[in-house]
Order: C-alpha cells, then sequence, then structure tokens
C-alpha cells in the first residue's frame, strides 16, 4: 500500500526533533559517566518516550487519512504506516541514544573534532577555498556542458536558481543582516522588480531587459522608501510583523488588480535579455549567428547564468564595499545600539531607509530577472514562503556573512532540488512514491534542526572593516542582532 | 438595518473564533516575548484531528447523537492537538531558550512550513470539505427590501460558536487569575530567571502555555470546520496572521485584550466583505495589523513601552 | 593654549565664567512623566572650558537632564541654550527664539536651541557629545570601529555619499585615513591603542569607559557630557579618568558636564557643581561653596542624619550667620526664586546655612514663639506654643522623614505635638519647608498624613519601627526625649 510507505520520511522529522528534546536533559548525568546498564535502560526508554510520542502525534494524520469520496469524505485506515513510523522512531532514537547522547565519545563530537583540526591545520584554507568556489562559478556552464552533457541544462538551470537566491539573499542580508532590521516582506521588492519589468515591457515596446533592470531596481528602491518609512519606529518582532503584513498586500493586490496586473492570470511573454541588441535565437540575426557559431538551445541558459552571475558579484562587490563605508559601518553600529547611534550625530531614520532601499534594489534586480528568465509571472511566486526561504538562507548562513549566504544557499536549494533526482527511490518504496513532495517538508526540517545546531547560522564570525594592526575575527557571540530581534 | 445586524452576528462568530487562536499568540509572546509562527498551524492541525475524530465516530463506530459526537470531537482534538503544540514547543523552541531571539522566530518558520507539508503529504492537498452538520437557527428580525425579504437569522451553529468561546474564555481567565498555574506564568512574563530561583518550573509552565494555546486553538480549529465546512492545509497562515493582528490590537499579553481584538477583527472582516470588496478583505487586516503596530504598538489593552536611555 | 588664556582672563575679571561665558545654559527646564516631575523649573549654565558636574542623590533628576539636553527627551518645558564662540551672544539667541528656527550659524560662532533639535542633530550640529550611564558601545565592532562610526558625518562627505566611495573614488581613502589618525590619537590618549582590534565588548570595564569617552571625543564636540563616568571604576582608574578628563579641558578646551556619584572625582576636577535634588536645584558654584552647603549635605545624607551637620566648619558659619544677617538672602525655594540661574554663587555657604541660625534664635524668646525673619518664608508660620500640651511632647522623630534635629528645630518654633503638625495647611507646610531647608519635602513625605494618624494615637509602619528601636536615626521611647514625658500617645 503506498500509504505506508509515504509516512517514513514524513515521520523522521519527529525522532529528529526529539533528539534534542532529550538532550538537554541527558547531557548532565552523562558528565558523570553512567554505569553501562543504565545506559541501555535509559536508552530504550527515551526510543519508547519518543515512539509514544509519534504514536499520539501520527494517530489522526499517518494512521487515518481523509479523502473526498462521491457523497462525503471516505475515511481509510493506515495502521501498518502508522506502525511502521512508530517503529522507525524507536529504532532510530534508539541508535542516536547509544552512539550520540550516551555514547562516551558521540560520534558527532568525534566528527566535529576532526573538521575543527582540519580547519585549524590550515587557516588559510578558508579563503582558498572561496576563491575555489569562485573560479568554479566562472567555468560552471562550460564544466556541466563538458561532463554532464546530457543533464547540462537540468544543472544550469539549478544553478542559475541557486545564483538568484544567492543574490536575493545577499540584498536581504543588507537589511537583516547588517542593519538588523528584520524583514519578512522581502519578497515584495522581488515582485516589484518582476511586475515593473514585465509591465513596462509590456507597454512599451522599446524596453528590453537592460533598460528595465535600472528602473525596475530604482522603483523597488522607492518601494523600500515608501514601505520602509511607517516602520521606522518598530522594533523587533513587531518589525518582522509588519513588514510580512506590507508583503501581503502587495501581493493581494497583484492579484486582485485586474485591470493592470492581469491579476491570478498574471503576465506572459516577457522578452527575453539580448546580448548587445542580439537576441539568442535560431537563425539570421541571432547571437549565433553572428559569431559564427553553431546554434544550441542551451546557449541562452548559460547566458543568463552569466547574467544573475554579475547581477550577484555586483550586489556582492556593492555590499562589500559599503560595509567599509561610513554608511555600512552605520547599519553595523545601527544593529549593535541604535541609542548610541543617535548620540554619536547619526541620522537613524536615513540609514534605516538606505538599508531598505538599497536592499530592495536588489531585490528588484533579482525579480527583474526572474521575470526575463520565466518569460511568465504571477502573484503565485511572491508568497511569503518565499520571503522565509530568503531568510531562512541569510540567517542559516550566519547574519552579515557574505559567504555563509553562498553556503546556505547550496545546502539549502541545491539539497532540496536534488531530490528530484531521486527517482530510484521509487524502486523501493513503489511506484507512488515521489520525493518531490518532501521538499518543503525536509527544507522546513532543516531550517529546525541547522538552527537548533548553530543558532548563529554556518559562518558566524564578523569581520572587522577597518584594521589598525592585525585583523582579527569577531566571534557571533559578541555581535548584537539588532532592532530586529 | 437588517443587513447590518445580520453582518453584526456573522462578524461577532468569526471574531470569537479568530479571539481563541489569538490568545494561543498573546500568552506565548507574553510569556517567552516571540511569536509563535507556527500557531496558526496548530490551528490547522486541530481542524484536521476534529475532521477526523468526527468521521471515525460517525461513519466508523456509527454515534449519530449529534452533541454527544461534538463534545467527543471537541474534547480528543483538544487533547491530541496539545500534545502537537507541546511538541513544537519541546523541539523547536525550548533548544532555543536564552538564545538570539532571531533564532526561535527561524524555526517557529521552519515548525510551520514542517507542519503544513506534514499534513499536505499525509491527508492531501485537496480541501476537505464537510455537509453542514447543524442546520437551522432562530430568526431574528425581517425585513424588506426591493430585491425581497432579508431574515437576520442566529443559526444554532453561531450560537454554539459563540456560547463555547465565552465559557472557554471564562474558564480560562479563572485558571489565570485564580489558580497556582496562573500565577506561576505571570511570574515567568515578568522575569523567568527570578520565578526560577523563587522555585517556579519556568519549562514546565512555559509548555503548559503552549499546551493550553494549543488546546483553544484546537476548539477554533473545529469551530472553523463547523462553521465552513472545508479545510485544507493552508488555512493556518491566513488565520494565524488575523489572529496575530487581533492579539496585537488588543495588545499583545492581554489576554480579554486578544478576545477583544479577536471579535474586532471578525467584524471588520464581516462588514469590509459585507460592504466594500470580498478581494481586499485580507488587505483590511493586513492594513489594521500595521497601523495598529505603527500608530498604537501597546494595543488596545496592553501595557505602553518606555524607550530606557 | 588659547582654552588656558580664556581661563586666565575670565578669572582675572573676578567673576565664574559660567556667568560670562556659558557654552550651554540651561532655562527653566522642566520635564514630566505622566504627573512625576523629573525635573521642575531648573536653570543653571555651563561655562565654557569648565568641568561642570551635575550631582545629586539617586533619582534626583540628573540623567534625565542629560537626556534633555542630548535630545533624547523632549523636555516639557523651558529652554536650552547651546553657544558657540565667545560670549553670552544675548542678541542673537532671542533672536533664534524668535524666529522659531532650531539655530544660528555664523562662521565660528553659533546658537543652538537644543530643546527644538533632533538628538542626532544635537550631536551633529550643536556639538554636544555624550556618554550613557549603562555603557553602549557597539559590542561586536572593534574599539577602532567604535571611533570611526563616530566619524560618521564628515566621512559621510568625504565618501561622496557613499557614491565615490563605492566606485572607490580617491578622496574617501584619504578622509579614512585622516579619520583612523584620529581615532589612533584618542585611543592613545585613553591608552587603548593596543587593543584597538578587539572587540568592545571583549575590553574589561574600565577601558570600555574610556572607550566611550574617546568615542565621544571623535565626534568633535564642543561640550562632552559624561553620564556617571567613574562608576565602576578603581582608585586608579579613578584618578587616571581625572587626568583625561583635565586634558581634555586644558589641551582641547573642551566644556565638560559630568554626572558623577564619586565625589573624590567631582571636588578634585569640576571647576563648578551644581547640586539637584527631586529634580530642583538645591546649590550651584564652585566646589568648595558646594561642599559646605549644609543642604547638600542633608540630600545627599537624609534628614534622619542630620546631625551630620554639626560638622566643625558649618557649626562656624553658622554662629557667624547668626551674628549679622546678611542682606542678599537667599530663599531655600531657590530652585524656582534663581530660576533664570543668573544669581550670584553663594560666597561660602552662608545664605544657605542662614535657616539653621535662624532656628537656633527663637527658642529662647517669646512666649508666642517668633522667629526672626519669618517672613522670609514663603508660606504662613504655624501657629507654635511655648509649652507642649499637658501630656507632654510627642516624640516627633516617629514621624518619618523627622530626625532629632528637625525635631529641635520644630520645638524651637513651638511645635511640640503630633495634633499641632496634623493641622498644617499648605501655606504652613511651605513656610516649614522653608525653614526646616529642605522645600518640598513635608509633602513628598506626608508628615502631615502622618501626624494626623499619630495623633490619634495610631502607628504608622515607620513609627512601629522607631518603638522597636530598629531606626537609628531616630530617638526611642514615644515621648519628647528631653523632658522625658510619656505623654505622647494622647
Amino acid at each position: 500500500m503506498a500509504g505506508a510507505k509515504t509516512n517514513v520520511p514524513a515521520a523522521s522529522n519527529r525522532p529528529a526533533g526529539a533528539q534534542r528534546a532529550a538532550e538537554r536533559g541527558r547531557q548532565a548525568p552523562n558528565i558523570v559517566a553512567a554505569p553501562k546498564k543504565n545506559k541501555l535502560k535509559d536508552s530504550l526508554r527515551d526510543a519508547a518516550t519518543a515512539a509514544m510520542l509519534v504514536a499520539v502525534l501520527g494517530l489522526f494524520f499517518i494512521g487515518v487519512r481523509t479523502d473526498i469520496a462521491p457523497g462525503g469524505l471516505d475515511l481509510k485506515m493506515r495502521w501498518t504506516a502508522w506502525i511502521v513510523s512508530i517503529l522507525v522512531v524507536f529504532g532510530g532514537r534508539l541508535a542516536l541514544n547509544m552512539f550520540v547522547f550516551q555514547a562516551h565519545t558521540p560520534a558527532t563530537q568525534t566528527l566535529g573534532q576532526k573538521i575543527g583540526q582540519l580547519g585549524a591545520a590550515a587557516p588559510g584554507l578558508g579563503k582558498w577555498l572561496m576563491r575555489a568556489l569562485f573560479a568554479f562559478a566562472v567555468v560552471l556552464p562550460f564544466f556541466f556542458t563538458t561532463f554532464f552533457p546530457g543533464k547540462d541544462r537540468q544543472f544550469i538551470d539549478l544553478a542559475i536558481l541557486i545564483m538568484t537566491y544567492i543574490m536575493l539573499g545577499w540584498g536581504l542580508n543588507i537589511v537583516v543582516g547588517l542593519a538588523g532590521l528584520l524583514d519578512l516582506g522581502y519578497v515584495a521588492f522581488y515582485a516589484v522588480g518582476a511586475y515593473s519589468f514585465a509591465l513596462l515591457a509590456q507597454h512599451f515596446e522599446f524596453i528590453g531587459f537592460w533598460v528595465a533592470l535600472p528602473l525596475a531596481g530604482m522603483l523597488a528602491a522607492l518601494w523600500g522608501i515608501i514601505l520602509g518609512f511607517p516602520v521606522l519606529r518598530l522594533r523587533g518582532d513587531y518589525l518582522a510583523i509588519v513588514t510580512l503584513a506590507f508583503g501581503e498586500i502587495i501581493r493581494i493586490v497583484l492579484l486582485n488588480w485586474y485591470q493592470f496586473t492581469g491579476g491570478p492570470d498574471g503576465i506572459s511573454g516577457i522578452p527575453k535579455p539580448t546580448f548587445f541588441g542580439l537576441e539568442l535565437k535560431r537563425g539570421e540575426g541571432g547571437f549565433a549567428d553572428f559569431f559564427g557559431i553553431e546554434y544550441a538551445p542551451i546557449q541562452r541558459f548559460i547566458f543568463l547564468y552569466y547574467i544573475i552571475f554579475f547581477l550577484a558579484l555586483l550586489t556582492n562587490f556593492v555590499t562589500m564595499r559599503l560595509r567599509r563605508l561610513p554608511i555600512g559601518r552605520a547599519w553595523e553600529a545601527l544593529r549593535e545600539d541604535e541609542i548610541a547611534c543617535r548620540s554619536l550625530g547619526i541620522n537613524t531614520r536615513n540609514t534605516k531607509l538606505t538599508a531598505f532601499a538599497i536592499g530592495a534594489m536588489f531585490g528588484g534586480f533579482a525579480g527583474s530577472f526572474f521575470a526575463t528568465r520565466q518569460g511568465f509571472i504571477s502573484p503565485e511566486s511572491f508568497t511569503f514562503l518565499e520571503s522565509a526561504i530568503i531568510l531562512a538562507i541569510v540567517v542559516l548562513g550566519g547574519l552579515g556573512s557574505q559567504i555563509g549566504v553562498v553556503i546556505a544557499a547550496v545546502v539549502m536549494i541545491g539539497g532540496i532540488e536534488m531530490l528530484r533526482n531521486l527517482g530510484f527511490l521509487s524502486q523501493v518504496f513503489g511506484p507512488g512514491f515521489d520525493p518531490v513532495q518532501y521538499r518543503m517538508l525536509i527544507f522546513g526540517m532543516a531550517m529546525v534542526l541547522i538552527m537548533v545546531w548553530k543558532p548563529r547560522g554556518l559562518v558566524s564570525t564578523r569581520e572587522p572593516t577597518a584594521v589598525l594592526k592585525e585583523k582579527k575575527r569577531i566571534d557571533a557571540d559578541m555581535v548584537a542582532q539588532g532592532e530586529g530581534h | 438595518m437588517e443587513y447590518f445586524v445580520q453582518q453584526l452576528i456573522n462578524g461577532l462568530t468569526l471574531g470569537s473564533i479568530y479571539g481563541l487562536i489569538a490568545i494561543g499568540y498573546t500568552m506565548v509572546y507574553g510569556i517567552i516575548g516571540m511569536i509563535n509562527f507556527a500557531h496558526g498551524d496548530i490551528f490547522m492541525i486541530g481542524a484536521f484531528i476534529s475532521l477526523a475524530v468526527f468521521l471515525i465516530l460517525t461513519s466508523v463506530l456509527g454515534f449519530a447523537f449529534l452533541p454527544v459526537v461534538l463534545l467527543i470531537v471537541l474534547i480528543v482534538s483538544m487533547l491530541f492537538t496539545s500534545a502537537w503544540g507541546w511538541t513544537v514547543e519541546r523541539l523547536a523552541y525550548r533548544p532555543l531558550r536564552g538564545s538570539f531571539r532571531l533564532a526561535p522566530l527561524i524555526t517557529a518558520i521552519g515548525m510551520s512550513i514542517v507542519l503544513q507539508n506534514f499534513v499536505q503529504i499525509t491527508q492531501g492537498a485537496r480541501v476537505k470539505p464537510l455537509p453542514p452538520q447543524i442546520q437551522g437557527g432562530v430568526t431574528l428580525m425581517q425585513g424588506s427590501t426591493e430585491q425581497g425579504t432579508i431574515l437576520v437569522q442566529l443559526s444554532y451553529m453561531q450560537m454554539i460558536i459563540i456560547l463555547t468561546t465565552l465559557i472557554l474564555m471564562t474558564g480560562f481567565t479563572l485558571l489565570i487569575t485564580r489558580t497556582s498555574l496562573g500565577r506561576a506564568q505571570r511570574a515567568c512574563e515578568q522575569d523567568r530567571k527570578m520565578a526560577a530561583l523563587l522555585g517556579v518550573n519556568v519549562d514546565r509552565t512555559i509548555s503548559l502555555t503552549f499546551v493550553m494555546g494549543a488546546a483553544l486553538a484546537a476548539v477554533a480549529g473545529l469551530m472553523f470546520l463547523l462553521l465552513y465546512g472545508v479545510i485544507d492545509f493552508y488555512i493556518g497562515f491566513l488565520a494565524g496572521v488575523k489572529a496575530f493582528t487581533a492579539a496585537v490590537l488588543g495588545g499583545i499579553g492581554s489576554l480579554p485584550g486578544a478576545m477583544l481584538g479577536g471579535l474586532l477583527i471578525g467584524l471588520i472582516e464581516v462588514f469590509w466583505s459585507g460592504y466594500f470588496t470580498v478581494e481586499y478583505k485580507d488587505v483590511a487586516a493586513f492594513s489594521i495589523l500595521a497601523i495598529v503596530l505603527i500608530f498604537l504598538p501597546s494595543g488596545l489593552l496592553g501595557q505602553p513601552e518606555v524607550e530606557k536611555v | 593654549m588659547d582654552a588656558m588664556a580664556k581661563k586666565k582672563t575670565s578669572e582675572a575679571a573676578g567673576a565664574h565664567r559660567w556667568e560670562n561665558d556659558p557654552v550651554l545654559s540651561v532655562e527653566h527646564l522642566t520635564m514630566r512623566f505622566g504627573g512625576l516631575v523629573a525635573v521642575g523649573d531648573l536653570s543653571f549654565e555651563v561655562g565654557r572650558g569648565d568641568i561642570t558636574a551635575l550631582i545629586g542623590p539617586n533619582g534626583a533628576g540628573k540623567t534625565t537632564v542629560f537626556n534633555c539636553v542630548t535630545g533624547f527627551y523632549k523636555p516639557t518645558e523651558g529652554r536650552i541654550i547651546m553657544r558657540h564662540g565667545l560670549g553670552r551672544q544675548d542678541d542673537t539667541v532671542s533672536a533664534v527664539t524668535d524666529s522659531g528656527l532650531r539655530f544660528r550659524k555664523d562662521g565660528d560662532k553659533g546658537v543652538f536651541l537644543l530643546e527644538r533639535m533632533p538628538d542626532h542633530e544635537i550631536s551633529h550640529k550643536a556639538r554636544v557629545a555624550r556618554t550613557f550611564q549603562n555603557i553602549r558601545l557597539f559590542g561586536g565592532m572593534t574599539a577602532l570601529e567604535n571611533l570611526l562610526v563616530a566619524q560618521h558625518n564628515p566621512l559621510v562627505v568625504a565618501s561622496g555619499f557613499s557614491f565615490g566611495g563605492i566606485l572607490g573614488l580617491p578622496g574617501y581613502k584619504k578622509a579614512e585615513e585622516a579619520a583612523i589618525e584620529k581615532a589612533v590619537y584618542w585611543l592613545e590618549k585613553t591608552r587603548l591603542v593596543d587593543r584597538a582590534d578587539d572587540p568592545a565588548s571583549d575590553l574589561p570595564y574600565g577601558a570600555q569607559r574610556r572607550l566611550e569617552i574617546a568615542r565621544a571625543m571623535c565626534t568633535g564636540p564642543e561640550l562632552l557630557c559624561l553620564d556617571e563616568p567613574a562608576a565602576g571604576l578603581n582608585p586608579r582608574e579613578s584618578s587616571e579618568l581625572n587626568e583625561l578628563l583635565k586634558y581634555i579641558r586644558d589641551e582641547h578646551g573642551i566644556s565638560v558636564l559630568l554626572i558623577e556619584h564619586d565625589m573624590g572625582v567631582v571636588m578634585e576636577i569640576s571647576d563648578h557643581i551644581v547640586v539637584l535634588d527631586y529634580g530642583v536645584k538645591i546649590a550651584d558654584g564652585t566646589a568648595e561653596a558646594v561642599r559646605t552647603d549644609p543642604r547638600v549635605i542633608a540630600a545627599y545624607l537624609g534628614v534622619d542624619e542630620e546631625e551630620e551637620i554639626d560638622i566643625p566648619e558649618v557649626r562656624e558659619d553658622l554662629s557667624a550667620v547668626a551674628k549679622d544677617e546678611p542682606p542678599e538672602d537667599k530663599t531655600p525655594a531657590a530652585g524656582k526664586a534663581n530660576a533664570t540661574g543668573k544669581r550670584a554663587a553663594p560666597a561660602k555657604a552662608k545664605p544657605a546655612a542662614k535657616p539653621k541660625a535662624r532656628a537656633a534664635k527663637p527658642a529662647a524668646s517669646a512666649s508666642e514663639v517668633k522667629v526672626a525673619g519669618a517672613d522670609k518664608h514663603p508660606g504662613k508660620q504655624p501657629p507654635g506654643t511655648k509649652k507642649p500640651a499637658p501630656g507632654g511632647a510627642n516624640n516627633l522623630t516617629r514621624i518619618k522623614g523627622v530626625g532629632p534635629a528637625s525635631e529641635k528645630k520644630l520645638n524651637a518654633l513651638g511645635i511640640w505635638n503630633f495634633s499641632q503638625v496634623a493641622t498644617w495647611k499648605k501655606a504652613e507646610v511651605e513656610w516649614v519647608g522653608s525653614y526646616l531647608a529642605f522645600p518640598g519635602r513635608i509633602e513628598r513625605e506626608e508628615w502631615v498624613k502622618q501626624a494626623k494618624v499619630l495623633a490619634k494615637g495610631g502607628d504608622t509602619e515607620f513609627s512601629k519601627r522607631v518603638d522597636s528601636g530598629e531606626v537609628a536615626t531616630s530617638r526611642p521611647g514615644r515621648g519628647a526625649a528631653r523632658t522625658g514625658g510619656k505623654g505622647g500617645k494622647a
């Protein structure tokens, strides 16, 4: 039965979480080496508790399924699925207890030490890693066309997607990471950018991607200021929730203003970008024809990849420069202590608005790119979930850290998309099994897990922007998280 | 006039549901100062559990007497939803207690994604319709317009919702003001460290807060199911945001405020759809949220915060 | 240096610098929070190139004054003038006040009405820098970065409002080098140059205090406001702080306004001291003058320990004053009377000590108790009797706020019993407050209310503690000690 299979990964969110639940309680007695006999007993008891919890929680979701049937709702019992999920949790939990929590040298600790040693052994590793990553990003399309000729299109598409999220993450990093203003409505600027380009292109024949790009960025920046202005006084979670509200308002307006935005039908036929006036098309006057090379559909993807790569680099470059400028320092100072900022003559209102505007501008760039890449946009692409994903990338990567955003985007977006390649699993779990539907579930679980494991994000040190003698990285525990948090 | 009265009744009914959810937000915010983003989804979980229990009772076990069925559904749903609330707190929030404030917000968003997708996977993405179970009502007024006669009806369903909300609110207020649990809760709100030093089991108190919030959300879930007859895995987000708006409007941290805010949001939404446009009713709710937070951040019944230099 | 020269000339003129050349004038400043009056009609001036200390017991409203001056609070009433350039510039001040503008700047000269300016402008334009009572550094930024943030405004201009900076124009590079140079200068002065690249929150407490001062100095202020800079410092650090502040004053000619509890620091370095109590100014003058002011002593030590006033110098002063009444009497409601802030500072402690002198006289005279200079006090003298009521005198120290010394003075007025105190109306309360030289205190401590209870034979919480001998500053027993009468409980 298909149901029996589907629940297994679904239930796995609980053992993963439950381990942490017990972790705290158990670590303390662990320090005093517990007698071996108790260890097993404790582990068993703990695993049984977890399994019981799963039994309770899963009863009406895994054990029972309601489906629409003719004449009302139909109820289906899936006891096997339920029992399997309980057993899986029990086993997994027991194993975790034996090898991680209760073990004398937990497996995770050993692993962590190994990684730590590796880092200590080569202090310049991080820098080299970054350079290698950059070099790879430069040659990426050709790497895929050469080594994965059959799947190159899929991989380059994925690279474009990841690069878009990296750019969005970098843009949001200005607002959240540097200025410390928690923005849950960032997707609004993404939408403004996308719709600006789409509408401009629809109404004015001559406007292409390259003309629309700066316009879209400016419009998004303007919206950043418009939406930023009323929330200047807000702090903490309130700021987050109001920005969320603004994001949703923009989406609902886009959805309902049919005459202007096309409502839920969206806008289609958005022009493709050109290479200095050359369209990437087959035949006369196209890019391939001009350079005398053979046309291949992949060229368009490679071109798109380089556009977003360039845009992302621009975002990064500007952000890195800004950090070393007074405005960037003022952002970080604002994050640390707004009152002290005011006492030093910093106009906090303008400083915050600049952060909103510049962050929004990059969101608008990314939005235009999204529109031209898809050729079609609708409000559906700009839900709160997108904001949450971008924010998650920034936070999981480590607030304020540029490389952290890259790592988080690759792990979260790339990792999740990789599920599409796990088609072979259906041979194990039966034909009804589709790993893709677990994407968001796993994404959410990863968000929780990474946050619990590293609340400060993956890269959690801050680099000073000015150095007198010796550059010292600043530990995240010293760095304030700003008003927004 | 008749139309107005009818809308008023509808608004109060909807407002009761929002109020019940809002209490969960306001209590959690009061005690640990975070927005429990997953609370809306706990409400959704409650609705699904109610549906499953209802179907089991009626179609599998063959119970027919509706009041008893509903009572059992209510109790079972409250219990099981509480378990979910407890688990969410234990997995996503407790490990991050004392960590910086953004971390639990991210885990809360993560948890919300997990819950939505978990339900989507296990129960399917399609909406679940439940035919109306309680029909009929009392006609309060009758009037005639050009289009014909208008009846102002207070349906039995609406009566049940408003009554249950009233009873629960009263019981709940007593619980918070009269019992030692309520005292412990208020102590934790004031100063968690001090409360712990004085022997209050802080972790347990916080867990119980989540449990109580989840139980009330479960009631709201059942009401929602009975009132609208349609649920899906996504109902939690909007209801959650509106309930949060209600909590903020009433003054976050204040229980009567949450209820008052819920009623106001319900009324505003119903009147907005009744007199302006249905499409933009969510814009109304979101705009109120923004306006209240910007101009009246302490809400109607909350205590203002003073900036310390 | 130029500042030193200024100092010399103004001293030669024989008057205080804060009168001739105030950099800051606070006029009739009132700050209310709801019903609470944190600062009431306060006026004082800060001399250019002076170190001025604002002192007073906890809750006296000192930090509120700071917050008003630096723009963090909008004062309920009053005017706060900041002046650049020599002199009072009275014409410009009144011109700006009438014009409705926030400030007028003319070359080196400038007049700024701080109550009209937002906080960041006060720092940027009026050049008033401040530190905070609970240190507010940018903890996650290095010491150097902290000092660079302080130079935000000039650097923003140099970076071409970020545009030039993003493009990497050379102008900004130079400006930043200059800014780092300035930062290093102050790091050296505060002995923090070795820790320049450490995050601020990593520094020890004393270093954080110094860094905060360095950061304030990097904004290039004319007036530096320090909120308890010596709090939490050990004696060595504290004396280093003195040196630093003197250096800032003498070498940079910068005026300093500081709140401080450490009297060692205050007395050593201050050119001018303003004393607040309950939001009202109770003394204003040189360190020497303030030190001996009995009201200051009382405010710090409380009425219950009024005996402390019996320090030799004060007693000498008192006897001196008792002989010749000084003409320029200053009523204890000085905070109000001298609201313009232009009054001469009390020469020695004379005027302040006077009320005591008056207290000494009447005890000996008259059937219906008369006090010399009774009309000098506002309000009405309460009726007194020569002898206590038939039951004997009450132990007035059972009223919270009345110490043995006050009791003596009250007895001298002919006030022996609770029932007498209980009849006081507003006018009497005002008069007695003034007579005891603690205006406002009787209302605050609700003497009349307490007396009403005690007169009926009731007990207050405080009187119970007195009766059980728990209050060291009150006399034990229920009756008057000297008469030994036990009739207190009528």
